[in-house]
């Protein structure tokens, strides 16, 4: 055999033989993946948010087929979605609810003073770093949008100094929970639609010295709403796993101007 | 004591990453994260040491015979990467758990520098296949070593606070290159 033929023969059988083992070992040994994954996938949303606490999409129905989870970690999938996987998996599944953000922080720049003119980078983190940010409140929302930014669906918008967020856009995935250095933003129940828009700690005294829809502590909403309401500190806070709200009573009622109705 | 000092040679004094630089690519890509380092490093143990196998059978039984040697490279790439695949397989099929746990690393290294380097360096060593394959898998736990330790460090510059303009890989790259000075300091203590 001549000196070019033999290393050709030789690298290509080589090559043969492996590619026909490896062929072989696909065919004879492959693992057939259960059908449901991909069933379970087509309900999901498919928005890949990660809100479940796995990799996706993909990877939340392969848990879900694999018993490892239930259902109802997904925060965007509707309850009607949430059902039909629970019956390809042979569950009952009590639907959560969607869940949507929600600021919990009504001081527009018409009512919230600012004590000095912040003109830095435009971040809410940034801005709060100094002197503890321009807004009087402590504890209100800046208005530099860090919540905006991360929105993967872009549902948040600044309305005078405050961000909305649009709750029939939401996904609820909690980006913008995380990304808020103030905790304002909290994860409600869809049907809740009465809140109290204010996370101020301070005493009545001082709220009402840097803004004017802020809550004052006077416990009047906590006597008119059966215990859905309840004070922690200076701060009313709305039970949201009791049933929804529907006083509008509440509404009007409230001194402070924090309780209102969104949506 | 000839055994214990070529393990000791392969993992500390010259070791893969930190001396040969061999492996490089792994050793920044999945540095990241503790938990994929040790899988990583399982991985690379495994494949290390059956490619040696695999390769010194090929060298010994078929290219030296034919005087092919310089077809080398070739024959081993081509070799490496079938046997890793079907490792693959047949460990998706037979042990689904370690599967899991390596599953996702081993295609990642079919064709990585060390596991090539480690079966050239075994020919040119003229080893038999019992020491190839304590080398391969000495070399393996040393880049093993290096992978977690660098993990590690990277698991707190994470949390810690550069200047701007080293966050990142370029912190990384120092770090390596700190950590590879340090490593430097074991020549001269096996031959």
């Amino acid at each position: 055999m001549n000196e070019w033929l033999t290393p050709i023969m030789w690298i290509g059988g080589i090559g043969a033989f492996c590619g026909g083992a490896l062929a072989l070992a696909a065919y004879y040994l492959s693992v057939p993946e259960d059908p449901r994954i991909e069933q379970v996938t087509n309900e999901l949303p498919g928005a890949n948010c990660g809100g479940c606490g796995f990799a996706g999409c993909a990877d939340y129905a392969k848990a879900l087929v694999e018993n490892k989870t239930s259902p109802d970690r997904c925060p965007v999938a509707s309850s009607a979605a949430v059902q039909a996987i629970g019956a390809l998996l042979g569950k009952a599944v009590v639907a959560s609810g969607r869940k949507v953000a929600l600021v919990l922080c009504g001081g527009c720049n018409t009512e919230a003073i600012r004590h000095f003119s912040y003109n830095g980078i435009t971040d809410c983190a940034a801005a709060a770093a100094i002197a503890g940010g321009d807004k009087a409140c402590s504890f209100g929302c800046l208005g530099y949008g860090s919540c905006l930014r991360v929105c993967p669906v872009n549902c948040i918008t600044m309305v005078d100094g405050v961000a909305k967020i649009d709750s029939s856009a939401c996904i609820g995935c909690g980006k913008c929970v995380a990304a808020c250095p103030r905790n304002l933003i909290q994860l409600v129940p869809e049907e809740a639609k009465i809140h109290v828009l204010c996370s101020s700690r301070d005493k009545g005294s001082v709220v009402r010295k840097v803004c004017g829809v802020g809550c004052i502590g006077c416990r009047i909403c906590v006597k008119l709403s059966d215990g859905a309401i309840s004070m922690d500190g200076f701060l009313a806070k709305v039970d949201y796993t009791k049933p929804p709200l529907t006083n509008e009573e509440l509404v009007e009622k409230c001194p402070g101007k924090c309780i209102r109705k969104v949506g | 004591m000839e055994y214990v000092l070529l393990i000791i040679g392969a993992v500390l004094v010259n070791n893969f990453v930190l001396n040969r630089f061999l492996g490089i690519c792994p050793f920044l890509g999945v540095s990241k994260q503790m938990s994929t380092a040790i899988g990583m490093s399982g991985a690379v143990i495994f494949v290390m040491g059956m490619a040696a196998a695999v390769t010194w059978c090929i060298q010994d039984w078929l290219l030296a015979p034919l005087n092919l040697e310089y077809l080398q490279t070739t024959a081993f790439i081509l070799l490496i990467a079938a046997f890793v695949q079907l490792v693959d397989i047949v460990m998706k099929r037979f042990l689904p758990a370690l599967h899991g746990a390596l599953g996702i690393f081993l295609p990642l290294i079919t064709t990585n520098c060390a596991v090539l380097g480690v079966a050239v360096m075994n020919v040119q060593n003229e080893s038999s296949l019992g020491i190839s394959v304590l080398f391969s898998v000495a070399a393996a736990v040393g880049f093993a070593f290096a992978l977690i330790i660098f993990a590690g460090l990277r698991e707190k510059i994470e949390r810690a606070n550069p200047p701007r303009a080293f966050r990142g890989v370029a912190i990384a790259l120092v770090t390596a290159g700190l950590l590879s000075l340090s490593f430097m300091g074991f020549s001269g203590l096996v031959k």
